[in-house]
C-alpha cells in the first residue's frame, strides 16, 4: 500500500543461517541454549539490556500476576501445577526465554474445547500484572476433535513476563484465537505460542499488539495431519520508544497444509521500532502446500525503525503456491489524492486511510465488544498525530 | 450559470525526483453550465494528463496557465477544495482505498461537498437509491472503496460519486472503457441524471465514439500533441469514426 521506504531492510531470502535450523534445537534445559550476546540471528534485532534479564534468568520472580478467566459451556478451564501431564506434550522450547519461562512457571491454566463442542461464547484469559518484577506463565489450549471456540488472550498491567502457550487443535477443530498485549508502558513480555494444527483443522490468530516497553511475540505453528489450515493476522501499533517483534514459523511438515500471515504495523514516534520475522519452511517430501505471507508497515513519522524480513525455505519441488511480500512507507499519496479529490480534507483523508489500514486486521476479530475497544484504544494512540 | 475556463494549460508529469515531461502544452477551452463537451484523440495525447492535472494529482505539475471556475483560480486550491467548489473527476483508473469502506467515504464525502453532515436515515435512503440506480448490491457498502471491484464496477461507482456530488463541472476520464453495452448504458444514464439535475457542465473524455450515442456532446474537440488541436459540433465525432487519428497523430508528433 506503500511507497518504498528509506533505510529500511525490506526483503531476505534466508540471510545467514537457514530458517529451518531455528526450529531443530529444542530443549527444556536453559542451559542447552547459550545466553544471547545480541549477535544471534535470531537476537540480533531485539534490544538486550529491555530485556531486563529474561533471557539471562533473572528468575527472582518478585513479579506478582493476576490471571482470570471465564468460559462458556462446554469449555473446562483450570489450573493445574507444573506436574499436570497434559503440559508441554504439543512443543519443545525453541529459545531460552522460552526455556526459562516453562522452568519458572508455578502454576499453568488448562483450556479444553470438549469434542463437538461449538462454544459459542469467547473464552477469555486475562493476565493483569499487578506488582513489576519478573513473572512467567504457560498457558494450554486444546480444542478436541470438531469441536469450535473463540479464545481471547489479553496481557495487561505491569510486568515482566515470559510465558509459553500452546494450542493445540485436534483433527476437524476450528480455534479462534485473540492475543492481545495491552500492556503498561513499563512492561517486558517475550512469549511463545506453539500450534499444532490436526487433520483438517483451522487455526486463526490475531494478534494485537498496542503496549509495553518491549513485546517479542514468536508464534510458531505445526502440523499433525493433512487438510490443516493456519491464518496468522497481526496487528501493532508502535509508539515513541516503544520495541514490538513478531517472529513467525510455520512450518509445512506435513503435506496439503495452508498458511496465511498478514501482519500489518503503524509506527509513529521517536525510536519507535517494530521487527517482523515471517518464517515459513516446506518440509522435504511434502505435496501440496499453500502458503502465503505479507507484512505491511505505514511508517507515520520520523525516526521509526522498522525491519521486516520474510524467509521462505522450500525443500520440496511439489508446492502449491508460497510467495510473501513486504512494504515499509509513509501514507500513499494516491490513496489521499483519491479522498480529497471527493472533497474530504487533507487531515480527515489521513485518518480515513490510517484508520482503514488497522480497520482490515481489526474487522477479521469475530468479537465485536473487542473489536470496539481496540479501535477506541488505537484511536487514542492515533489523537497524538491528528 | 457556471463557466469553466482552461487558459493556455502547460503541465509536466513528474517522473522521477530529476525526470518531468512536458505533456500539457497550451490547452484553451470553455465549457458553461449545461454544455457536453467531448474530448477525443489518440493514445498518448495527453487527454488523461488534462483531467488529472485540472484535479491536482500529485504526479503533475502545472507550470503555466489558468483554470477559472466561475473567474475563481482553481489551480490555487487544494485538491479537496477544488472538490468543493464543484469540480469533480471520474478516473479512468479509479484507486482502491483499503479498509476504508464504501459508505463512511461516501458519508465523508457528501458531508464536505454539501458542508454539513446529511441526516442519517434520509443519507442511508439517498445512498441506498443512488446505489440501486448504479446497479450495485447493497453489500458493496461495506466494502472497501474499490477494493477488490472488477473495472465496470470501479466505473459506476465513480458515476454513483458523480450523483451524489452533484458537482457543477464533471471531467469524465474514459469513463466508457472497458465497459460492456450493458453497464455502458447505466453509467451514461447516471451522467445524463446529474446533467439534468444540476444543468452540470461536462468534460466527457473518450477514445471512442461510442458513449456519444448515449451522452450527447454539443462539443466536439480533438485533443492532440497536448493541446485542442481542433474543435466543432457533433458532426466531428462521426468524422472521427469515419477517418480515425491519423491526421492528428503526425500534428502531434
Amino acid at each position: 500500500m506503500a511507497t518504498p521506504n528509506l533505510g529500511i531492510k525490506e526483503h531476505s531470502h534466508g540471510g545467514g543461517l537457514p530458517v529451518s535450523k531455528l526450529d531443530v534445537h529444542g530443549s527444556f534445559d536453559p542451559n542447552d541454549f547459550p545466553k544471547p550476546t545480541g549477535r544471534e540471528e535470531e537476537w540480533r534485532f531485539t534490544p538486550l539490556r529491555r530485556l531486563r534479564g529474561l533471557h539471562d534468568g533473572r528468575n527472582i520472580a518478585d513479579g506478582v500476576v493476576k490471571v482470570e478467566m471465564s468460559a462458556p459451556e462446554g469449555v473446562t478451564v483450570e489450573t493445574v501445577g507444573r506436574d499436570d501431564e497434559r503440559l508441554a506434550r504439543s512443543f519443545l522450547p525453541t529459545d531460552r526465554v522460552s526455556a526459562l519461562a516453562y522452568q519458572s512457571f508455578t502454576e499453568a491454566v488448562v483450556v479444553t474445547v470438549g469434542k463437538d463442542t461449538r462454544a459459542d461464547e469467547p473464552v477469555f484469559i486475562r493476565v493483569t500484572g499487578t506488582e513489576q518484577g519478573d513473572a512467567y506463565g504457560h498457558v494450554l489450549v486444546r480444542a478436541e476433535q470438531f469441536s469450535s471456540a473463540t479464545v481471547v488472550l489479553e496481557y495487561a498491567g505491569t510486568s515482566i513476563y515470559a510465558d509459553n502457550v500452546e494450542f493445540v487443535v485436534d483433527d476437524g477443530a476450528r480455534l479462534d484465537v485473540v492475543s492481545l498485549q495491552d500492556w503498561d508502558r513499563d512492561s517486558v513480555h517475550v512469549s511463545h505460542q506453539y500450534t499444532k494444527v490436526g487433520r483438517d483443522a483451522h487455526y486463526r490468530s490475531v494478534v494485537i499488539t498496542l503496549g509495553g516497553d518491549l513485546v517479542r511475540l514468536s508464534p510458531k505453528v505445526g502440523y499433525t495431519g493433512p487438510g490443516g489450515n493456519a491464518e496468522l493476522y497481526g496487528l501493532y501499533f508502535t509508539g515513541a520508544g516503544q520495541h514490538h517483534e513478531h517472529r513467525s514459523l510455520v512450518d509445512h511438515n506435513v503435506s496439503h497444509t495452508r498458511s496465511r500471515v498478514d501482519y500489518k504495523g503503524a509506527l509513529s514516534g521517536e525510536d519507535a521500532h517494530s521487527v517482523w520475522i515471517g518464517d515459513v519452511i516446506i518440509g522435504e517430501d511434502t505435496k501440496g502446500t499453500d502458503s502465503y505471507e505479507n507484512n505491511r508497515n505505514l511508517v507515520l513519522t520520523d525516526g521509526a525503525r522498522v525491519d521486516s524480513v520474510p524467509n521462505l525455505e522450500i525443500f520440496s519441488g511439489e508446492v502449491e503456491g508460497a510467495g510473501h511480500a513486504s512494504t515499509s512507507g509513509r501514507l500513499d499519496d494516491i490513496h489521499l489524492f483519491y479522498l480529497q479529490s471527493r472533497g474530504i480534507p487533507a487531515d480527515e483523508a489521513r485518518r480515513l486511510v490510517i484508520r482503514g489500514f488497522f480497520a482490515e486486521i481489526i474487522n477479521r476479530i469475530e468479537v465485536p465488544e473487542l473489536r470496539q475497544r481496540i479501535t477506541d484504544e488505537v484511536e487514542e494512540k492515533l489523537a497524538f498525530h491528528d | 450559470m457556471t463557466t469553466f475556463e482552461i487558459r493556455g494549460l502547460r503541465a509536466d508529469v513528474i517522473i522521477s525526483e530529476d525526470e518531468r515531461k512536458e505533456i500539457l502544452k497550451g490547452v484553451d477551452l470553455t465549457i458553461n453550465s449545461g454544455e457536453t463537451h467531448a474530448i477525443m484523440g489518440p493514445n498518448g495525447s495527453g487527454k488523461s494528463t488534462l483531467a488529472y492535472a485540472v484535479a491536482g494529482h500529485p504526479r503533475y505539475e502545472i507550470t503555466e496557465g489558468e483554470v477559472l471556475l466561475d473567474g475563481e483560480n482553481v489551480l490555487e486550491m487544494e485538491v479537496d477544495e477544488r472538490a468543493r467548489a464543484g469540480l469533480f473527476l471520474a478516473m479512468q483508473y479509479p484507486i482502491e482505498v483499503p479498509g476504508v469502506s464504501m459508505s463512511n467515504f461516501l458519508r465523508s464525502a457528501v458531508t464536505a461537498v454539501r458542508g454539513e453532515a446529511p441526516k442519517l436515515r434520509a443519507f442511508s435512503k439517498e445512498l441506498q437509491e443512488a446505489m440501486k440506480a448504479m446497479a450495485f448490491d447493497s453489500s458493496f457498502a461495506a466494502r472497501g472503496v474499490n477494493e477488490g471491484f472488477s473495472g465496470g464496477e470501479k466505473k459506476r461507482h465513480e458515476i454513483l460519486q458523480l450523483e451524489l456530488l452533484k458537482p457543477k463541472v464533471a471531467i469524465l476520464d474514459e469513463t466508457d472503457s472497458g465497459l460492456d453495452v450493458d453497464a455502458l448504458k447505466i453509467v451514461s444514464e447516471g451522467i445524463n441524471r446529474a446533467k439534468e439535475a444540476n444543468g452540470m457542465g461536462v468534460m466527457l473524455i473518450t477514445h471512442y465514439t461510442r458513449i456519444l450515442n448515449y451522452v450527447k456532446p454539443d462539443f466536439v474537440h480533438v485533443f492532440a500533441g497536448g493541446r485542442v488541436a481542433e474543435s466543432g459540433g457533433p458532426e466531428l465525432a462521426e468524422t472521427l469514426e469515419a477517418e480515425g487519428y491519423e491526421r492528428f497523430v503526425k500534428v502531434g508528433a
